[in-house]
This record gives structure tokens, C-alpha cells and sequence, in this order.
């Protein structure tokens, strides 16, 4: 293994680093919006909306990304739909994420004990404050741990937009290899590029969910 | 000032074909203590759930000082505010401190002013000697210390009626004590309480009347504290006998 090899490709995978990361944090964004809306339906118990949720759920989750990939960059056009790679990407991204983000939300709302319900509804809570004050904050509390995985999995997931020939790291480090044959330089510098991303995330994420366990309603 | 506060007539609660409450009729007055006694399994809690609306029943009337009870979800909402209810588990909100535990009834509920709800909120910590607790997390309370918050949390609302459902019966026992006093103050104090309890001293203490529950069917409605001494019916004898009273 050369350092000077690594050295000269470093310009290209930094710019590929924050390619990386930026798709990255718009899919998990979109993705954590998504399905903290899906799951509020869910919670709620929306009619139609629930179904509608439900079927997007099974959908995103039984499908590989590559696949969903596939359909929104090379079939949407068929339709008239063209849609520029990085944001096929992200939206990709969102589509895959939303579904685990919605399961994660869930399982954390559901995870809130029926004397915590019953409580609140004991000092005459309504259904909103109840959801407002005790339901979501120690649901999503819950959730922590399920989203930080999630958070993680996306990251990782993103290795798959090579197939759409997105410059992330994954797509650069296999260019590399195939214009210079500088095979183990460019998967050292890529295993790297990825741990610098996800090693501080998953310290950050496991303190985080130890915080989020206590607050205030902020009167 | 209503002669009744709360008032029970013909009410019946089935889960699926099986009935669980049978024909409950009784009727409690304003400054009494009514204690409800009876076997594991019995429907103690079922009952006392059903007098806030936590259970629904299937026939009956409930009536609310001289007012009937439409057993919707907004009157209950409504009048839970008037009717109090401390749990068996300790049940404080973990995501909040304790005061905010206490405060979120009277401030977000009831829509008073934060001055005299965080007045009287700090009347009621001391009056159960937990002052210094005020900022602390539920997580670091002690099992009485708990409940005995639990209790100020609805009394926070200014309940007109208290439930307590068995609320020592998880405690070691000697957390029991200190709550226990906590309701014989109320009680010195002319709170109307239901209490479900198995402390018998607690009770024979406590008891204005004394509701002896069987099977979902009232077997004793006794005045005063003769229920102990003197229980009409051998299943009470028996009863009284088995808690080694």
C-alpha cells in the first residue's frame, strides 16, 4: 500500500465524503419526517390513511433499494418522470427510510405502558394533551434507539447509488480501482471515509438516547 | 351541599359472556370515607375503575352530585377533574419532574394561572414532606415517595371525590405508613374517598362505611365500623378471618 497514492486521491474522495454525507442528511431528514407522519396516522388511527400508510410500509420495506433505485431513475422517465441522479437518490433514500422511521416511531408509541394512558386521562388530559404531554414524548424517547439504527443503516445504505453512478464514496473508490488498480489504497481510504461518518454518529446517537429520556413540558 | 355525592344504581359490567359486576348499588355521601373491601378477583378495581370512566359497563346508572353520568368520553374527561384517582403502580409521568407531574393537571387542564397552581402545588409537597423533591425525576423517588406525589397530583385539581385503588399494595412495607397518613389526613380533612385496600388496620381506621365485594356482587353494605367486629355474612367472617383480622 502506497501513501502517496492515497495522498494524491484524497481531493477526490473528500469531495466524494461530503457528496456522502449530504445525500445522507437529506434522506434521513426526509425519511425521519416521513415516518413520524406515517406513524402519527397510525397512531390516530386515520381512516384511509391508515391503509394508505400500511401498504406504503409493506412496500418500501419488502423491496430492495436497488430496485426502488432502479424504478426511480431508470423507469420514471418511461412516464415522462426524469428525475437528475442525486435527487433519485435522496428521494430513494426517503422511500426506503420512511418506512423504518414509521416502524420505529410506532414501536416506541406503543411501547408506552396503559397506566401512563391512564393516568393522564385520570387528571382529565384530553386525547391531544395526552398524546402531547406523555404519549409522544415517552414514545419517542422509546424510539431513540430503533431511529439510531436506522440513522446508521441509511448511511450505509447510500454505498447503493452506485448503481445510479452517484460520485459518493462507494462509486469513487470502485473508479479507482478500475482506472488505476489502486485496489487496496482505494478501499482503505473508503473503509475510512465511512467510519469517520458512522463512528462519531453512533457515539452521539448513544448519548442522545440517553437524554432523551427526560425533559420537561416546558411551561 | 348534594347529600350524595356519588350515587350507583343497577350497574352491571360483562367482559364478553362473562359478567364481572353484578347489580352494584350504593351511594356515597360528601366527607366520607367508603372502603371497599373484598377477595383478589372480586371486582374492587374493576368497580372503582368504572366510577372514572376508565372501564366502560354495559347497564347502570352513575349520577355525580344529583347529576346522571352520560357515560361519553368528553363528560368523563370532564369530570375527572372532579373525581381523583391514585394507581397501585406508581405511575408518575417519567419524562417530567415532579412538579411538573403536579402542575400539568391544573395548567394545562384546568387552565389556571402558574403562580397559584405552583402555590399550591408547594403547599401540597410539604404537607407531604417531599419540599426538597420539587426538580427531581420520578426515577428518583422512592417507591412511597412516588405515590405519595401520585396523591398530590390529584389533589392538585381540587377533586371533589378521591379513588385509591390499592395504593400500597406494591410498596415495601415500610413505605406503607407514610402514605397511609397522607389519607387519614384527607380523611381528617373531610375528603370524600373510595379506597380499595388490604391494610385492614388502615381500613377499620379509615372506614365510614365499608362495601364487602364478592364474586362483582356486594355481599355487605355496613355503616361505621361494625363490618369488623361484627360482619353479618360468613363468607365476611371468613374473609376477615384469612387476613388475619
Amino acid at each position: 500500500m502506497s501513501w502517496t497514492v492515497i495522498q494524491q486521491s484524497l481531493p477526490i474522495f473528500e469531495k466524494a465524503f461530503w457528496l456522502t454525507l449530504k445525500l445522507s442528511c437529506y434522506g434521513i431528514i426526509g425519511a425521519s419526517l416521513l415516518g413520524l407522519f406515517a406513524s402519527f396516522i397510525r397512531y390516530f388511527q386515520i381512516p384511509v390513511a391508515k391503509q394508505l400508510v400500511n401498504i406504503y410500509i409493506e412496500l418500501s420495506r419488502n423491496t430492495p433499494l436497488l430496485i426502488q433505485l432502479f424504478f426511480i431513475y431508470y423507469a420514471f422517465p418511461e412516464i415522462g418522470l426524469k428525475i437528475p441522479a442525486q435527487t433519485s437518490g435522496i428521494i430513494g433514500l426517503v422511500f426506503l427510510g420512511g418506512s423504518y422511521m414509521a416502524e420505529a416511531f410506532s414501536g416506541g408509541l406503543d411501547g408506552v405502558p396503559k397506566v401512563q394512558i391512564e393516568s393522564g386521562k385520570a387528571i382529565g388530559l384530553s386525547n391531544l394533551q395526552l398524546a402531547r404531554y406523555v404519549i409522544f414524548p415517552q414514545g419517542l424517547a422509546l424510539s431513540v434507539p430503533a431511529i439510531a439504527a436506522n440513522v446508521i443503516f441509511l448511511i450505509k445504505e447510500t454505498s447503493i447509488f452506485t448503481v445510479i453512478a452517484i460520485p459518493g464514496l462507494t462509486n469513487t473508490a470502485l473508479d479507482q480501482i478500475g482506472m488505476y488498480y489502486h485496489t487496496d489504497e482505494s478501499l482503505f481510504v473508503l473503509v475510512i471515509g465511512y467510519a469517520i461518518i458512522l463512528i462519531p454518529l453512533s457515539l452521539i446517537l448513544t448519548w442522545l438516547e440517553r437524554r432523551a429520556r427526560y425533559g420537561t413540558f416546558g411551561h | 351541599m348534594v347529600d350524595t355525592l356519588l350515587k350507583v344504581e343497577h350497574l352491571n359490567k360483562a367482559y364478553g359472556t362473562k359478567q364481572v359486576l353484578h347489580d352494584i348499588n350504593f351511594s356515597v355521601t360528601p366527607g366520607s370515607v367508603t372502603v371497599l373491601l373484598g377477595p383478589s378477583g372480586s371486582g374492587k378495581s374493576t368497580l372503582i375503575r368504572c366510577l372514572n370512566g376508565l372501564e366502560e359497563f354495559q347497564s347502570g346508572q352513575l349520577s355525580f352530585e344529583d347529576q346522571p353520568i352520560k357515560p361519553t368520553p368528553k363528560t368523563w374527561q370532564q369530570l375527572r377533574q372532579k373525581i381523583g384517582m391514585v394507581f397501585q403502580s406508581y405511575d408518575l409521568f417519567p419524562n417530567l419532574t415532579v412538579i411538573d407531574n403536579i402542575l400539568l393537571g391544573p395548567l394545562k387542564v384546568q387552565k389556571r394561572s402558574k403562580t397559584e397552581a405552583l402555590k399550591q402545588a408547594t403547599q401540597l409537597l410539604k404537607e407531604v414532606d417531599l419540599t426538597d423533591y420539587a426538580d427531581a425525576f420520578p426515577r428518583q423517588l422512592s417507591g412511597g415517595q412516588k405515590q405519595r406525589i401520585a396523591i398530590v397530583r390529584a389533589l392538585a385539581l381540587n377533586p371533589e371525590f378521591m379513588l385509591f385503588d390499592e395504593v400500597t399494595a406494591s410498596l415495601d412495607p415500610e413505605m406503607v405508613r407514610g402514605v397511609l397518613e397522607v389519607m387519614l389526613n384527607l380523611a381528617k380533612r373531610k375528603m370524600t374517598m373510595l379506597v380499595v385496600t388490604h391494610e385492614m388496620n388502615f381500613a377499620q381506621q379509615i372506614a365510614d362505611n365499608v362495601l364487602f365485594l364478592e364474586d362483582g356482587a356486594i355481599l355487605e353494605k355496613t355503616q361505621g365500623k361494625q363490618f369488623f367486629t361484627h360482619p353479618q355474612t360468613d363468607r365476611a367472617r371468613e374473609f376477615l378471618d384469612s387476613m388475619a383480622f
